[in-house]
């Protein structure tokens, strides 16, 4: 018996041995060097960086550009998930028992459906620099093109450093709506259609039905989504990197953690410090993450 | 025999599978000093043809930074002059838009390239590679005789600054091969076809301006609004011309309120006014292909860059657009330096590596590139000017590059440039962040100087900052 259940294990450990020894190799050991290099002074080139302690903390507590940074991650970490949620709750529920007639979404939500995802199956970079046409600020912008022709001033999109966090957390709801739409579709198919018709029988409409059926027994669903979108919010480094002037500019006013770090490694040749702003970066995620399953740690409704 | 190791064959395949493990987690991020090959060797005897003791059958890798020049020219020009005495030599070419992430990881693990193009937005810092004495001291080869010439040396053959500027910690060790002229850049065929006079004194440029703005046919000025850099330029430049050579150098040394001083207020304001009056609807989010393009359109006058700016809009300039530039114009009437000062830098930084396998045959490719033949010909094949002097002498060259050269005959030794922004990268964002703010009108002349000097003064601070002086 107890061979057994150690042949098990055994067996079940061959499975994971390749795996785990990729993460530790690839992603774990990466993670401990960054805490190591974050305490010397090496600027990428040299083979034997010299240990200065916590002088790198030191001064990122000074360092005025990286706390704007921080405070560009966390608005995005309220805003992002709140607004995605609630359009693609919204477009969710439309699609698919928002009708007029029954159980049954808005005429044409099949098509609307495919459209949604659309953003979603586009590369990062993709996005970043369609967008940049986009916010152009001449007469060849998307945006700007019609506001000019009506007589209206162009607007900065991403020039002006009042608009152009706006523009950031616009192109990142635009394109993750879709996929969160699809998601909470197929939480909607997992409630029962008989709980929907029982509802309405009782003369609930549109608006009580999303809040007293959709929204309670999607919450699960919400939360996972919250968690992804948290997660987005403290990275979105590439829309920021390709889109914005200056990258993470113009004046530093859409800058987020991930590009400072860059900047610092890649451009400044400051891989020590940047290393000490990963490490502050690490910590916010995993202060993120731990907080996110303890608060939605909840019962889950069995049907 | 009991002392005789047992293994099994489990254990030994147990053994075998964590070796290369416990190698990849010591060997991921961190850098790890190898004691590989030292390029110190040099077993090949010197002589006058062959200063560096070049060994004819040793390779040499050259890498090339695929930008506005492209590669063709180190292919069909350098590399071919070089094989043509060294016919044993067996040259790698490579090209990257992106020279940082290629070739760090090879200087952290102790393999470097001999023939380095350092260039392009994503170059490799030459003070973090200098203080790690990665550079090749280049003296000797100012010290050898040119290609041409034996009785002439490579030092007497190129412009001074190069040695200035490519000197770090005492040696000098950067090459700057491409001669950049920074001016106001403009069409003489639109210049000529309006009656447009190019201006000598700032009065006459706002006039002008002025005049532009009114006839309705096209905006007056504009520069990359995406990267004020472009603008700080001619700032600087006009801050040099107002009070002296001396202005740029406290810059470059981090003196206390160097940017704060009387001729940077007077600059930055001139900009300023430019900044709030005539520059071209949009500017400030359009990028330096966009705007050049718009002057290529007719539909902006003048803009400043540099001497590369024909070549990089050579698809889209009109065949009789013309391009011309002027220095920066008279301000005070007191100015220190005269009329025609210019702002000239050697750039295009080629580097060898002192730990890679044969620095002596890449100091003997700089040297090949430094002979009238390569350099001439590169002028005329990339439409820009090189260090060597007299390079293009008896060449057709386009009207871009013969103003340009007017321009750098006229200013004789009122030449003028700085360093901060290559020494000092958090300062360079600050600087091009606050321009921007300035050149839109949400920084006064006083406020954006304020603020690049205390950036200035927390770098002057950070003993973590290596500091340069001129």
């Amino acid at each position: 018996m107890l061979f057994n259940r150690y042949r098990r294990g055994l067996f079940i450990a061959s499975f994971l041995a390749a795996p785990v020894v990729l993460y530790l190799v690839y992603v774990i050991a990466p993670y401990a060097q960054a805490f190591y290099i974050a305490t010397t002074d090496w600027r990428g080139v040299t083979a034997t960086p010299a240990f200065i302690g916590l002088d790198n903390f030191v001064r990122l507590f000074g360092d005025g550009i990286f706390w704007k940074a921080v405070t560009h991650n966390l608005a995005l970490l309220v805003l992002l998930p709140l607004i995605t949620i609630v359009l693609a709750l919204l477009f969710a529920f439309l699609l698919n028992v928002g009708g007029a007639h029954g159980v049954s979404g808005v005429r044409g939500s099949r098509f609307y459906r495919v459209v949604f995802f659309f953003p979603q199956v586009l590369a990062v970079t993709v996005v970043a620099v369609l967008f940049q046409q986009v916010f152009r600020p001449d007469g060849s912008g998307m945006l700007n093109g019609p506001l000019m022709a009506l007589g209206i001033r162009p607007v900065g999109f991403l020039s002006d450093p009042g608009v152009a966090f706006w523009s950031v957390l616009g192109v990142l709801v635009w394109q993750a709506v879709g996929f969160y739409v699809v998601l909470f579709s197929a939480g909607l198919a997992g409630i029962p259609r008989d709980m929907f018709e029982a509802a309405q029988i009782d003369g609930a409409g549109r608006l009580s039905l999303f809040f007293r059926i959709t929204l309670p027994l999607l919450w699960d669903t919400v939360q996972v989504a919250w968690v992804y979108l948290g997660i987005l919010a403290l990275d979105v480094f590439a829309i920021v990197w390709v889109m914005t002037d200056q990258h993470g500019g113009p004046d530093f006013s859409t800058t987020v953690m991930a590009a400072e770090i860059y900047r610092n490694a890649f451009q400044y040749f400051r891989f020590g410090y940047a290393s000490a702003l990963g490490v502050v970066m690490f910590f916010f995620t995993v202060g993120f993450a731990i907080l996110s399953l303890r608060v939605s740690r909840r019962e889950r409704i069995e049907y | 025999m009991p002392t005789t190791p047992h293994i099994s064959r489990r254990e030994l395949l147990r053994g075998a599978a964590l070796v290369p493990v416990a190698g990849a987690l010591a060997a991921c991020a961190t850098p790890a000093a190898r004691p590989g090959a030292s390029g110190s060797a040099a077993p090949v005897a010197t002589s006058a043809a062959n200063p560096f003791g070049v060994d004819g059958k040793k390779p040499l890798e050259v890498w090339i930074f695929d930008g506005g020049f492209g590669q063709d020219y180190a292919k069909n020009i350098h590399e071919p002059l070089f094989k043509s005495k060294y016919s044993g030599v067996e040259i790698k070419h490579n090209a990257t838009k992106e020279i940082t992430k290629v070739l760090q990881p090879r200087f952290a693990g102790g393999n470097p390239p001999e023939v380095i193009d350092n260039s392009g937005a994503n170059f490799m810092d030459f003070g973090a590679l200098s203080q790690d004495g990665q550079l090749q001291d280049l003296t000797p080869l100012l010290d050898a005789p040119s290609w041409d010439d034996p009785n002439v040396k490579v030092r007497d053959t190129i412009d001074p600054s190069v040695v200035e500027i490519g000197t770090y910690d005492g040696k000098f060790s950067v090459l700057g091969y491409v001669n950049y002229i920074h001016g106001i850049w403009y069409s003489q065929k639109v210049f000529r076809d309006n009656g447009w006079q190019v201006p000598k004194t700032w009065d006459d440029f706002l006039k002008l301006c002025e005049t532009i703005k009114k006839s309705g046919k096209m905006a007056p000025f504009t520069y990359a609004g995406k990267f004020p850099q472009y603008l700080y330029e001619p700032l600087l430049t006009m801050a040099a011309k107002i009070g002296g050579n001396e202005v740029l150098v406290n810059i470059d040394n981090l003196e206390d309120g160097a940017w704060t001083a009387e001729p940077v207020k007077t600059a930055a304001a001139a900009w300023a006014e430019v900044g709030a009056k005539y520059l071209m609807e949009g500017t400030t989010g359009l990028d330096h292909v966009q705007t050049q393009t718009a002057q290529n359109k007719y539909k902006v006058a003048m803009l400043p860059s540099g001497s590369w700016l024909e070549n990089e809009q050579k698809t889209t300039t009109p065949p009789d657009f013309a391009y011309g530039m002027f220095p920066i114009p008279d301000v005070t009437g007191s100015d220190k330096l005269p009329y025609g000062t210019l702002h000239t830098q050697p750039g295009e930084n080629f580097i060898v590596s002192a730990k890679s396998p044969n620095p002596q045959a890449g100091m003997e490719y700089l040297r090949a590139m430094l002979s009238k033949k390569a350099a001439g010909e590169f002028s005329q094949l990339v439409r820009t000017l090189t260090v060597v002097k007299g390079a293009t002498e008896g060449r057709d060259i386009s009207p871009g590059v013969t103003s340009a050269s007017q321009a750098v005959t006229a200013a004789g030794a009122n030449a003028v440039y700085y360093r901060w922004n290559n020494w000092y990268g958090p300062l360079k964002d600050e600087a091009i962040a606050a321009t921007g703010q300035l050149m839109s009108g949400n920084l006064t002349a006083d406020q954006y100087l304020e603020r690049i000097q205390k950036k200035a003064d927390e770098i002057k601070n950070d003993s973590s900052i290596k500091k340069y002086k001129r």
